[in-house]
């Protein structure tokens, strides 16, 4: 009972990292029905931009000390981080998606498969391709409830995590950048005839859907304690399996999706096997893709010629 | 009459091979045939890809992952073919020919069946869930291989033999099977049923609306493809002394995309080309390893924009060379 509760923590944590990369890959669907491949590309620059902007704000001083950031300077590297994701994202959108946003749908497709091999081929080069120890900008403190190991590294992740998603949430749903933002997923030629600069919403989608995979870096150095120019492949797989188990294109899908995925791996770690952890996810969305394609919380949509 | 045409043309077309294959041996040195072999082996998996990505317009990105199948399979079956087909034939260079043949064939078969399971239930929706699950399939199956005991693992799998496995692979093998498997997926891009693939290319509601089994379709060009990457897998093994995980990762796959972007998606010659370019670019960038993925990144990125329908778009050489227009040949980027 006891080994089950740990492994659910562990897998919510997880699964909260999860959901955040996923928000970015249902919002950019939702509007341009493009599988953003270079997703997990920017969670990675977004862990590197933490390390380097975490070792520049002299991390390895408290570290010497035993100790964490200060509080103002933990969430200073989390700024940066993500407004620097945010520019990336930004950048990406126009100069390889927006030339070819009305192209059919392969190309597009392409591009962002060539972009994602580009950032990380690029990564290893910049950053080297070894695995860097991602520095301490919590030092870890241990605490047992009823049996349970639980760290405030984890406690911090599920919490930061869920402050993002609520952000978002109400960000999507009280401001006019948000309200448009679900226009134009709705139709977006309908959008642009109501006046809506589109250019503009997807622009802001692209920063804010980089911004949230960047938190999910930190979040995810500080939880694996690795990190290396290859880990937004196979996270950025898993997450993109959590957006399509939620239903493609809907934010409480993903999120609900990235728990489930993060549940779901750790079990299999836990019970079956750890060498299996990495298989599951694709099992997961082969049977979604066959039983439920529009996924848990998704909308069942007539495509029309 | 006409099979007896058939016949003889094919008969000549290997007899032309085999003397190729002895120029060949005579006029190169070893690294030069080795080029000229992976260029030929680079073409089947060109040219296989080319029918699911540019004719059919579904795209995957984990042939690599078919590839390995098709290499392991082969080796596999070759090892333990070799020892009934010796015993009754007496080994020679017929016995070998035909263990090889046998296992190429088997490993096909393999990689096929595995083109199936993946195709199925991705293929039922839009085609690109087709490129999420052959990337994740690629990766799975590297590490199934990895932790394979009796294929060898991380190791890989060389058969019982010290010696590694048998190099049956030479030109003439490498070159029949690129004519065979160049011809047949010309005749089917070119037959009704490759009209009605590139109908679903174009438009698969629309396809759909005029009874085009579209789902069948798909599945059946995408095991195609995967086959033809088990021939081309199965032949890489045997060109070296065993099959290895590693040899199978996620850049392999990225470099059949290239070969058909570069070319043309939907255009068989395109292809051709593509997988020639593929196999001489990666030894002149030898020096440059760590730069050759940056570059082809950039490729792929450049040329979606500047050219979508690459070097040739969806026409053929021949067709150009005729200065004869195909029936209708329209690029994927020409229909919205």
């Amino acid at each position: 009972m006891t080994q089950f509760l740990q492994q659910i923590i562990n897998g919510l944590s997880l699964g909260s990292i999860y959901a955040l990369i996923a928000l970015g890959y249902t919002m950019v669907y939702g509007i341009l029905k493009l599988i953003n491949f270079a997703h997990g590309e920017v969670f990675m620059v977004g862990a590197y931009t933490g390390f380097y902007a975490a070792g520049a704000l002299g991390v390895a001083g408290f570290e010497a000390q035993n100790q964490g950031f200060p509080w103002y300077l933990a969430l200073l590297v989390l700024i940066i981080a993500m407004a620097a994701a945010a520019l990336l994202g930004v950048t990406i959108e126009f100069l390889a998606y927006r030339p070819v946003r009305s192209a059919p749908r392969l190309t597009p497709l392409i591009t962002a498969i060539g972009v994602s091999l580009f950032l990380q081929n690029a990564g290893m080069l910049l950053f080297s391709p070894n695995p860097q120890r991602y520095p301490a900008i919590l030092s870890e403190v241990r605490f047992e409830l009823f049996g349970v190991i639980v760290t405030n590294i984890k406690l911090t992740i599920f919490a930061v995590a869920l402050c993002l998603m609520l952000g978002l949430h109400l960000f999507v749903q009280k401001t006019w950048t948000g309200r448009a933002m679900r226009a134009l997923s709705f139709n977006i030629d309908a959008a642009k005839l109501m006046g809506i600069d589109t250019n503009q919403v997807i622009r802001s989608t692209f920063a804010i859907g980089s911004g949230l995979a960047a938190a999910g870096g930190i979040l995810f150095g500080l939880d694996q304690i690795t990190i290396n120019p290859l880990m937004g492949v196979l996270t950025g797989l898993k997450a993109f399996v959590a957006a399509v188990l939620g239903g493609i294109g809907s934010i409480p899908g993903a999120v609900v999706g990235g728990l489930l995925i993060g549940l779901a791996e750790q079990l299999t770690a836990g019970y079956l096997s750890p060498e299996y952890r990495d298989a599951i996810t694709f099992v997961i969305l082969i049977l979604i893709l066959l039983l439920k394609p529009e996924g848990l919380l998704g909308i069942v949509r007539v495509e029309k010629v | 009459m006409r099979a007896a045409v058939r016949l003889a043309i094919a008969a000549a077309a290997l007899l032309a091979i085999y003397g190729l294959q002895l120029g060949v041996e005579a006029g190169f040195t070893e690294y030069v045939q080795r080029i000229i072999l992976l260029a030929g082996i680079n073409v089947i998996l060109a040219v296989g890809l080319n029918l699911i990505n540019g004719t059919t317009g579904q795209f995957s990105i984990g042939h690599a992952g078919f590839m390995a199948v098709g290499a392991y399979g082969t080796a596999f079956v070759g090892v333990q073919l070799a020892g009934p087909v010796h015993a009754a034939l007496g080994s020679g260079a017929f016995s070998d020919a035909l263990v090889f043949n046998l296992a190429l064939l088997a490993g096909a078969l393999f990689a096929g069946i595995f083109g199936l399971i993946v195709g199925m239930p991705s293929l039922r929706l839009r085609g690109d869930y087709l490129a999420v699950v052959t990337l994740g399939f690629g990766e799975i199956i590297r590490i199934l291989f990895n932790n394979a005991t009796f294929l060898g693992s991380a190791t890989g799998y060389s058969g019982d033999d010290p010696s590694g496995l048998p190099a049956y692979t030479n030109f003439f093998w490498v070159f029949a099977w690129v004519a065979a498997i160049v011809i047949l997926i010309h005749n089917l891009t070119f037959s009704q049923t490759g009209r009605s693939l590139t109908a679903i290319r174009e438009d698969e509601i629309a396809a759909e609306a005029m009874a085009t089994p579209t789902t069948r379709l798909k599945v059946t060009a995408f095991a195609i493809s995967a086959a033809t990457a088990g021939i081309a897998g199965g032949l890489f093994a045997h060109m070296q002394a065993g099959v290895r995980p590693e040899d199978f990762r996620f850049e392999r796959s990225i470099d059949m995309v290239v070969m058909i972007i570069v070319g043309g998606l939907g255009s068989i010659s395109g292809a051709i080309l593509g997988g020639i370019f593929v196999a001489v670019s990666l030894e002149l960038m030898r020096d440059l390893q760590q730069y050759r993925l940056v570059l082809y990144a950039l490729l792929l990125i450049v040329i979606m924009i500047v050219r979508p329908q690459g070097l040739l778009g969806a026409r053929e050489l021949h067709h150009l060379l005729r200065r004869k227009k195909p029936a209708k040949a329209t690029t994927p980027s020409e229909s919205a």
